[in-house]
C-alpha cells in the first residue's frame, strides 16, 4: 500500500477525530475553563472579572490551604511507602518463585480485590474498625480491651491504613513486570563470582527492578493524593484531603475561583512530586546502560 | 522452583490481608443477627430478601445498569477510533492528542469531575443521569485504548494489506478481517469498562446529583447500621458478579492472545 505521508495523516486524523473532539470538549475546556476561573474575582456564587491573582495570593495567607495540601501529601506518600515495600516481596515471590504457567493465575488472584467495588471495601473497613465494630466486638469478647478501641475514628492512621489497603494491588503489578524483565543469566553469574544471594539481590535484581517500582509508586501516589471516599468515611470525616476540600470549595461555599485555584495549585504540586519520580526513574534507566 | 518459605508466607499473608474485608461480606450476610459481630449467630436468608424487596435499591440498580452499558459501549466505541488510529497511522498532533485522551489515568478523578461539573453548572445543564454517563466515559476511555492498542497491535499487518490487494474495500477490510480478530480485545474492553462504571462513585455521586446510583445509594445506606447486613447481601452478590465478569474477561483475554498466536504474559493492566 503505497499511502503518501499526506493521506496518512488525513486518514490518522479522521480516524481519531471522533474521540478527539469528545475529550477536547469535556475534557480539555473543562480543563482550560478551571485554570481560567481560578485567576477570576470570585464570592459566593459569583465569577466575575477582572482578573486577579488575589486567589493564589489567599492559597499563601491563609495557612489551612497549605495544611491541607501538606497533610494530603504526607498521607498519600505514607501510604505510597507502605504499598510498595509490601508489594515488592509479593511480586518478587510471584516472578522468581512460582512456576511460569501458575503466574498469571497469581496475579488474577492478586489483582481482583481491586476490581471489587472500591466503594464496599471502604464501607466493610468502616464496619470492621468503627465505633463497637467487628474489631471492637472481638478485642472485647477475647477480653483484650474493656473498651470500644474504634480505630476508624483515629484520623490519620486510620485513613492511611485503609487507603493502603485499597490500594495495595496496584503496586504488585509494576514490581512485578520490571523483575520478569530481569535477565536470570546475571543473577547466576553473580552468584558464580561468589557472591551470596542477598547481596547478588543488592547490586543485581534491586537496581534492575527500580523502574518498576518507580511506576508502581506513582501508580499509588496520584489516586491516593486525590482520594475522596476514605477521607470522608474513616476518622469521622474530620481529616479532610485535597478532594474534600475542594469539594469543601466549589459546592458548599459556592467559591468556584478559589476552589479552582486550590484545585490548580493542588495539582501542580502532585505534578511536581510525579515529576520527581519520574526524573529518579530516569536516573535509573540510565544508570542501566 | 527454589523454595522460598518466607516469601511464600508473606505472599500468602498478603493476599489474606487482600482478601479480608471481602472474606467478611459471605459471612455476614447469611448471618442471623443485625448486628455485624462475632460470633456468628445463626443462618439466614433475611438479608438477601430485604435487598430484593428494597424498591429504591431496585431502582438504583437499574440506573447504574443503564450508565454502565452506555459508558462501556461509549468507551469501547471511542476507544477502538483512536487505539486504530494510533496503532495504524502516523499524524500530526499524534503525541499530544493521544496524551489527553490517556490523561484521565493520571488525573484524581475529583478533578475530572469537578472541572466537568464547573462546566456543566455555568452552562445550566441539567445534572442527570446522561451527565453521569458523559463524565464515566472520560474515565472509562484510557482503560479501553491501552486494552485495544495491544489487541490492535497483535494483528499481521499483511491480512490487512492481502484483503485489499484482492479486492476489498478500506471499510470491508476492517469488517471481514480486523474486527473478527481484535474482537476479543473489544469484549474484553466492554467488560471492564462496564466493571469500572458500575463500581465508580466520585462522577455518580456529583454528576448525577440526587439520581439513585447504586454506589451512591451503597455509601449513603452504610451509616445506619440498622441497614449493614442488606448492604452485605448486596455486596455478596455484587463481588460474585464483577468477578464472574473479570473471569470472562480473562477468559476471552487468553483466546485473544491465542488467535493472534502471542504468549500469554499475565493479567490485565
Amino acid at each position: 500500500m503505497a499511502a503518501t505521508p499526506k493521506s496518512e495523516a488525513r486518514a490518522g486524523l479522521k480516524l481519531i477525530s471522533p474521540t478527539a473532539i469528545y475529550v477536547i470538549l469535556l475534557l480539555a475546556v473543562p480543563l482550560a475553563t478551571v485554570l481560567v476561573y481560578s485567576v477570576m474575582t470570585g464570592g459566593r456564587g459569583v465569577v466575575a472579572l477582572p482578573l486577579t491573582i488575589e486567589n493564589y495570593a489567599r492559597l499563601w495567607s491563609q495557612p489551612v490551604y497549605g495544611f491541607i495540601m501538606f497533610k494530603s501529601l504526607m498521607v498519600a506518600l505514607t501510604v505510597t511507602l507502605i504499598t510498595v515495600l509490601l508489594a515488592y516481596p509479593v511480586a518478587y515471590y510471584v516472578s522468581f518463585h512460582v512456576r511460569p504457567e501458575r503466574k498469571s493465575l497469581w496475579l488474577f488472584l492478586i489483582t481482583i480485590p481491586f476490581w471489587t467495588s472500591y466503594i464496599i471495601r471502604v464501607s466493610l473497613w468502616f464496619v470492621i474498625l468503627g465505633y463497637d465494630g467487628v474489631l471492637d466486638r472481638a478485642l472485647i469478647s477475647l477480653g483484650i480491651m474493656d473498651t470500644q478501641l474504634n480505630f476508624a475514628s483515629y484520623g490519620i492512621p486510620a485513613i492511611i491504613f485503609v487507603l493502603a489497603h485499597a490500594y495495595a494491588p496496584f503496586a504488585v503489578l509494576p514490581v512485578f513486570v520490571s523483575l520478569e524483565k530481569v535477565d536470570r543469566s546475571l543473577l547466576e553469574a553473580g552468584q558464580d563470582l561468589g557472591e551470596t544471594r542477598w547481596r547478588t539481590f543488592l547490586r543485581v535484581t534491586l537496581p534492575l527492578s527500580m523502574p518498576g517500582v518507580i511506576a508502581a509508586a506513582l501508580i499509588v501516589f496520584i489516586p491516593t493524593v486525590g482520594d475522596y471516599v476514605t477521607p470522608r468515611l474513616v476518622g469521622d470525616g474530620k481529616e479532610p484531603m485535597i478532594a474534600n476540600f475542594i469539594e469543601t470549595q466549589l459546592l458548599r461555599l459556592q467559591n468556584m475561583p478559589q476552589g479552582s485555584a486550590f484545585a490548580v495549585a493542588s495539582m501542580t504540586m502532585v505534578g511536581i512530586v510525579s515529576i520527581a519520580f519520574v526524573l529518579l526513574n530516569r536516573r535509573f534507566l540510565r544508570g542501566q546502560k | 522452583m527454589k523454595k522460598a518459605p518466607i516469601l511464600r508466607g508473606f505472599t500468602l499473608a498478603y493476599l489474606l490481608f487482600l482478601y479480608s474485608p471481602i472474606i467478611l461480606l459471605p459471612i455476614f450476610a447469611f448471618n442471623d443477627s443485625r448486628v455485624v459481630a462475632f460470633p456468628l449467630t445463626g443462618f439466614t436468608l433475611n438479608w438477601f430478601s430485604e435487598m430484593l424487596g428494597d424498591v429504591n435499591l431496585r431502582n438504583a440498580a437499574k440506573n447504574s445498569l443503564i450508565i454502565a452499558l452506555s459508558v462501556a459501549s461509549l468507551s469501547t466505541v471511542l476507544g477502538i477510533f483512536a487505539a486504530r488510529a494510533s496503532v495504524r497511522y502516523s499524524f500530526p498532533g499524534k503525541a499530544p492528542l493521544m496524551g489527553l485522551i490517556m490523561l484521565p489515568l493520571v488525573l484524581p478523578e475529583m478533578i475530572v469531575a469537578m472541572a466537568l461539573l464547573v462546566v456543566l453548572l455555568s452552562l445550566n445543564i441539567t445534572l442527570s443521569l446522561l451527565t453521569v454517563i458523559i463524565g464515566q466515559t472520560l474515565i472509562c476511555t484510557p482503560f479501553a485504548v491501552a486494552i485495544l492498542t495491544s489487541a490492535f497491535q497483535s494483528l499481521d499487518r499483511s491480512l490487512e494489506e492481502a484483503a485489499m490487494d484482492l479486492g476489498e474495500t478500506q471499510w470491508s477490510t476492517f469488517r471481514l478481517i480486523i474486527l473478527p480478530l481484535v474482537m476479543p480485545g473489544i469484549l474484553v474492553s466492554f467488560l471492564i469498562c462496564f466493571t469500572i462504571s458500575f463500581d465508580e462513585f466520585i462522577i455518580a455521586n456529583f454528576l448525577g446529583s440526587g439520581q439513585p446510583i447504586l454506589s451512591v445509594y451503597i455509601f449513603g445506606q452504610f451509616r445506619f447500621p440498622a441497614k449493614v447486613p442488606s448492604m452485605l447481601a448486596l455486596g455478596t452478590v455484587l463481588v460474585l458478579f464483577s468477578i464472574i465478569l473479570l473471569g470472562v474477561a480473562e477468559y476471552f483475554r487468553r483466546r485473544g492472545i491465542a488467535k493472534a498466536g502471542g504468549k500469554d504474559t499475565g493479567g490485565f493492566l
